[in-house]
């Protein structure tokens, strides 16, 4: 069942549950990120607006940094300010940066442990009728070998508000993965957030989703239809992917012995990746994959393409159903 | 106009030879890195370590610090050398270059080594930090200059034409970006690779101030970053023309020794070479006292 703990709205089946993007509440947050600390400066790469940095110009002109389109340059020079005591949000799509600035993210800030905070929005397939070639679905999966980084990808707009603003005050370089899309605002205020620490949402014994992502709130949904159907399903947030919450793993896999990950990216190399290495050396479990099956994004609704690369609610129920069925079968 | 007298001047050559010897024998006995540029930039470097920063090598993160960025980090044997005879760390620990546990890793590393600003190596990315650097430090006016040593053949990559676009924009005139401009790149020379002529114009084009000098006089040098202080409104290149593998006559713009490995006999013959100019270079400043 739900966990009280959890602090979740109270209907999470409403239809008219209120929808916000991600990039929204990091928009928020950022503006209060700079409120409390001076150092805070946003770098724009010619999408002021649609990554949600209209009112951080407008609060601190004097702070925000217009570097046109020039995302290798927003990365090195994000990392020049970041060790001359800035901490820079260095903001673009998540296609651009972290994914056209590849390898100044990894050397520049990542090798130098550099205090910048890489914002990557339009992450997934969600970018929906722009297509292919700007859905990043594979940004975690390029971040991940990178020793120092923290990769961070918020279930909704009230989470990524506290990501950004938890994100500003850790040491280190970061990475805040966000949403095009409105999506459900299912988390509250009070619903806890930390760094590195996945939240349990729903308890279960019979299979549990670890998702990240807006999609937390489909593996919630599935979740309680699975739960009529019999099938009583653990439910974990795991906002943070690296560093992967290994204690909450674990205890998920001994608890249900079935996982399914569920994840707006590429299969290969993403949440389910991250889970998959560390349970094949404590704790072998069976493990359903929600993601892309290695193919590039296309042309369509949000929704449409969710149902097209099997990552919508009636996928991860199927997906459940046949981890928990792998497990009794063994 | 001089700035230094020629006494300073001849005690400056006699760094840069130091500085040289340094490279070739760092370079001998870790059996692999790069002589030609950094033979090419002592004269450079002994004029900016030992004239030109403001820098405290006892107190490498001193907040006020003039920033030094080694964009092409494969040079870093002359950055060694003159972080060495500045007092940054001991002399000796120049031989450490390359080998396992060293702080004088292959391509600099920040983290392992104090005062070398930034992590650097793969070409092209070092005028977009320091870039980074100096909005920074305009931001918060401060008086600090930031330096950034790149090679020509670098000016190949896109990104540094980003933040040449950047800087200018921004009127970074707390910024000098020195270009090794030897003409060589691993492959053969710049011209033919890609040519970057007229490099000044394209500069200027972009909203740079530019001075030109000749990168193995280190009176010119030292004049050339002298004016560059006194230039405004604008970012400053200065072009240093220098000969690479210079003072090792067997070297000197020969782009094979971008890198390769000496054979026996080889660094010895530079080392007497370097030696018998250093003779020379001492008995002048004797004329002078």
């Amino acid at each position: 069942m739900i966990r009280k703990e959890a602090k979740l709205i109270g209907r999470l089946d409403d239809p008219k549950i209120p929808r916000k993007p991600t990039r929204d509440g990091y928009g928020q947050g950022v503006v209060e990120a700079a409120r409390k600390d001076q150092n805070v400066v946003v770098v724009c790469a010619d999408l002021t607006d649609s990554t949600r940095n209209a009112d951080f110009k407008k609060t601190f002109p004097e702070r925000f940094v217009q570097v046109g389109v020039h995302e290798q340059f927003l990365a090195a020079g994000g990392a020049g300010l970041a060790l001359a005591g800035k901490i820079p949000f260095i903001t673009s799509y998540a296609m651009f940066c972290p994914g056209r600035a590849w390898e100044m993210v990894r050397t520049n800030i990542c090798l130098n442990d550099a205090n910048v905070k890489i914002v990557g929005s339009h992450a997934g397939v969600s970018v929906g009728p722009d297509g292919a070639t700007h859905q990043a679905i594979e940004d975690i999966a390029i971040l991940r070998p990178i020793p120092n980084i923290v990769i961070v990808s918020p279930c909704d707009a009230i989470e990524a508000e506290k990501a950004t603003l938890a994100i500003a005050a850790w040491k280190g370089p970061c990475y805040l993965r966000l949403a095009r899309e409105k999506t459900p605002v299912f988390t509250t205020e009070e619903s806890p957030f930390e760094i590195g620490k996945a939240a349990m949402l729903r308890t279960g014994k019979d299979v549990a989703i670890v998702a990240c992502g807006p999609l937390v709130h489909d593996a919630l949904l599935a979740a309680e239809e699975l739960a009529e159907e019999g099938l009583d399903a653990m439910v974990i947030n795991s906002h943070t992917i690296k560093p992967l919450d290994e204690k909450a793993i674990l205890h998920a896999a001994e608890t249900c012995e079935a996982i399914v990950t569920v994840e707006e990216h590429q299969i290969t190399g993403g949440l389910g990746g991250a889970v998959a290495e560390y349970l094949s050396k404590v704790r072998p479990t069976i493990q359903e994959f929600i993601g892309v099956p290695n193919v590039f994004g296309e042309s369509g609704e949000p929704a449409e393409l969710l149902r097209h690369f099997g990552m919508d609610v009636p996928a991860i129920k199927r997906a459940a159903k046949k981890a928990h069925k792998r497990k009794t079968h063994r | 106009m001089a700035h230094l007298s020629d006494k300073r001047i001849k005690e400056l050559e006699l760094v840069a030879n130091t500085l040289r010897r340094h490279v070739i024998e760092m370079v001998a006995h870790a059996g692999s890195g790069h002589q030609g540029g950094p033979l090419g930039m002592a004269d450079v470097f002994a004029a900016l370590y030992f004239h030109a920063l403001n820098h405290d090598p006892k107190n490498p993160d001193w907040e006020d610090r003039d920033r030094l960025i080694l964009s092409n980090g494969h040079t870093c044997p002359i950055r060694y050398a003159a972080m060495a005879e500045a007092g940054y760390f001991p002399v000796d620990e120049l031989m450490t270059l390359r080998r396992l546990g060293t702080r004088l890793q292959g391509h600099p590393e920040r983290h392992k080594l104090p005062g070398t600003e930034t992590t650097s190596g793969p070409l092209g990315a070092g005028l977009a930090q320091a870039v980074g650097m100096a909005y920074a430090g305009k931001m918060d006016g401060k008086k600090w200059r930031v330096y950034c040593q790149t090679s020509d053949g670098e000016h190949e990559a896109g990104l540094h034409w980003e933040a040449m676009l950047f800087a200018g924009k921004n009127r970074l005139d707390n910024l000098v970006c020195i270009v090794d401009r030897n003409d060589i790149q691993i492959d053969g020379r710049t011209e033919d690779i890609m040519p970057l002529e007229p490099l000044r114009a394209k500069y200027e084009a972009f909203n740079w101030h530019v001075l030109e000098c000749d990168g193995n006089d280190v009176s010119a040098v030292v004049d050339a970053l002298h004016a560059a202080r006194s230039l405004f409104d604008k970012p400053i290149c200065l072009i240093t023309h220098n000969v690479p593998g210079k003072g090792v006559s067997y070297m000197e713009n020969n782009f094979l020794w971008h890198s390769q490995p000496f054979k026996p006999g080889e660094a010895e013959a530079a080392v007497a070479e370097l030696k018998a100019y250093r003779e020379k270079l001492e008995a002048e400043l004797v004329e002078l006292l």
